[in-house]
């Protein structure tokens, strides 16, 4: 399997639960562009989880296709496929009797790796995760805390440089706080890093934030939509999607546009108006003009230099 | 075997209480000079063979104990029924069981090490099945996820994390060994339980053979405890960090 990231492609996918009624994953045809974040989103019963676990066939496919690079999982040895997918779960399952070190090596060691060779790949990814690359290595993961243990998970699952990675609701046992500052990490890597991502959530303001597409699946493992967030919030397909993403979607739609992305009028006389830097997304900026009764924001660079101005009337489109 | 005697044949040093020390004479708890007369000559080889017939017992326990465990940690099916083997074997009441064995294997060493290997099935059996099955659900999936085979999830996962349970079963198997050994004598004069034995057929019991080889048996469980608390220590480095 190539190193760079790869397309991952769900063709009529199905899984079917013997002894239980109605699949859990039913027809699911989905394309995943290389180097894209895919959020499988849904309530519980939509099989984002078993969709998922196709992938690394942790479960096997009742009947249709899954290909990754245009190659059919099935026709990989199961233990090598797996070995060149990350693959990071929500109660992380590092190995407890592993230093931090030994985690993160594991699949490169599998691999047969030279020694230094994972020595270095190891600081390499403790410090690209925001861990101390010297003293963190030592560590076994009951002396971290949950945010730091998902890190470590995200470090293992990069360990050998897959080109797709599987993400199963990551941040989803993480306080909030941690939760966002994961988040803004996982995208700032991703800019980085270029990995096609399949990621699963229940929480659909994770889904747009770090998504680059959403596939929202309902009961029974059907997909109801799949578009980007933008398209999610502004045109759902039916009730249901509309429903999921809820009554707020235009205020979530403007949590996806910033400042910077409006026409903005010349700053003459603008030195009364609240200012707020270019990156403000549109949500936040609109709570400031309703919270300090204004019409318009001044927008700025990063340096504070008056970039112009946006009106209330702009933001809400 | 050889160099051992048997209860009732040549018989161990009988004290002459005529002849003795006061303490001797009047049968006091614990007197030095018997100890020091009679440390080379029955004492110290009773202590060995006590410490031989330990660890024969334990090795080969364990050897047992852990083919067991992996049939029934592969197939749970069988767990329960070899679980209760074991459960049976340990309430036989050690005397009785080494009657069963003397007409089969006769008044040797061999019959008692049977005994004595049955009896550590129990705990090690049930610490290893544990062991193995405690390791949590999502290590097992991250190992499998990350395309660990079954052989190296068992080796470099599920082992090494069921080890300090497997090794709290061993404490328990070494402590429980060197304690019903000293039943043994029923059989043959063998290990700590000799003495011991010779002690309570004296008219009046003779006070400083059975406290000095009873305190000799319950001295080696606590040094083989510590021993093996420390070995538990040293290989499971994790749980220290808690």
């Amino acid at each position: 399997m190539p190193t760079e990231a790869a397309e991952l492609v769900f063709d009529e996918a199905t899984k079917v639960y013997e002894g239980r009624e109605g699949a859990a994953v039913d027809h699911l045809s989905l394309t995943v562009p290389a180097g894209e974040i895919c959020v499988l989103v849904g309530p519980s019963g939509g099989g984002k989880t078993t969709a998922l676990k196709l992938v690394n066939r942790l479960i096997p496919l009742t009947s249709g296709y899954i290909r990754i690079d245009g190659t059919q999982i099935g026709d990989y040895d199961v233990t090598e496929l797996r070995r060149s997918i990350g693959y990071v779960i929500q109660q992380v399952g590092l190995f407890p009797h592993m230093t931090i070190e030994g985690n993160i090596g594991t699949v490169p060691k599998l691999l047969g790796w030279p020694r230094q060779r994972v020595r270095e790949r190891v600081g390499e990814l403790l410090e690209l995760v925001g861990l101390d690359p010297v003293n963190d290595r030592k560590r076994y993961p009951a002396e971290l805390s949950g945010g730091q243990r998902q890190r470590v998970g995200l470090a293992r699952a990069l360990a050998a440089n897959p080109p797709l990675m599987l993400m199963d609701e990551p941040f989803g046992a993480i306080d909030p706080i941690v939760r966002a500052r994961l988040q803004d990490e996982f995208l700032r890597l991703q800019r980085e890093l270029r990995k096609t991502v399949l990621f699963v959530t229940h929480d659909i303001d994770e889904a747009i934030k770090v998504g680059d597409r959403i596939a929202i699946l309902r009961q029974g493992g059907r997909l109801a939509q799949y578009d980007t967030p933008e398209q999610i919030l502004e045109h759902p397909v039916d009730d249901f999607v509309a429903d999921f993403v809820g009554r707020d979607r235009a205020l979530k739609a403007l949590a996806l546009k910033t400042l910077g992305d409006l026409e903005l009028a010349p700053a003459a006389s603008a030195d009364s108006l609240p200012r707020l830097p270019a990156d403000t997304s549109l949500r936040d900026a609109l709570s400031v003009l309703i919270d300090e009764h204004r019409d318009a924001v001044l927008v700025t660079d990063a340096a504070g230099s008056p970039l112009g101005v946006a009106t209330r009337k702009q933001m809400i489109g | 075997m050889t160099g051992f005697r048997v209860a009732d044949g040549g018989g161990p040093v009988i004290p002459n209480f005529g002849h003795g020390t006061a303490c001797l004479r009047n049968n006091g708890w614990f007197c030095p000079e018997w100890v020091r007369d009679h440390w080379g000559d029955i004492l110290q080889p009773a202590l060995v063979q006590h410490i031989e017939l330990t660890l024969i017992a334990v090795s080969v326990g364990f050897a047992i104990s852990f083919l067991l465990a992996l049939v029934g940690f592969r197939w749970r099916l069988l767990d329960p029924p070899l679980g209760a083997f074991t459960d049976v074997l340990y309430t036989i009441p050690s005397i009785a069981l080494f009657q069963l064995l003397v007409p089969l294997t006769g008044l040797t060493v061999t019959t008692i090490e049977i005994a004595l290997v049955s009896y550590t099935f129990f705990v090690l059996y049930r610490n290893m099945v544990a062991g193995l099955r405690g390791v949590p659900a999502e290590v097992l999936e991250s190992a499998r996820g990350m395309g660990l085979t079954r052989l190296q999830t068992f080796f470099r996962v599920e082992l090494p994390l069921a080890a300090p349970a497997i090794l709290a079963g061993v404490r328990v198997a070494v402590v429980a060994t060197i304690s019903v050994a000293t039943v043994a004598a029923f059989v043959i004069y063998y290990g700590l339980g000799g003495p011991i034995f010779d002690a309570l057929q004296q008219p009046d019991i003779f006070r400083t053979e059975l406290v000095a080889a009873g305190g000799l048996a319950i001295l080696l469980a606590l040094t083989a405890d510590g021993l093996l608390a420390l070995l538990q220590r040293a290989v499971t480095p994790w749980n220290r960090v808690r």
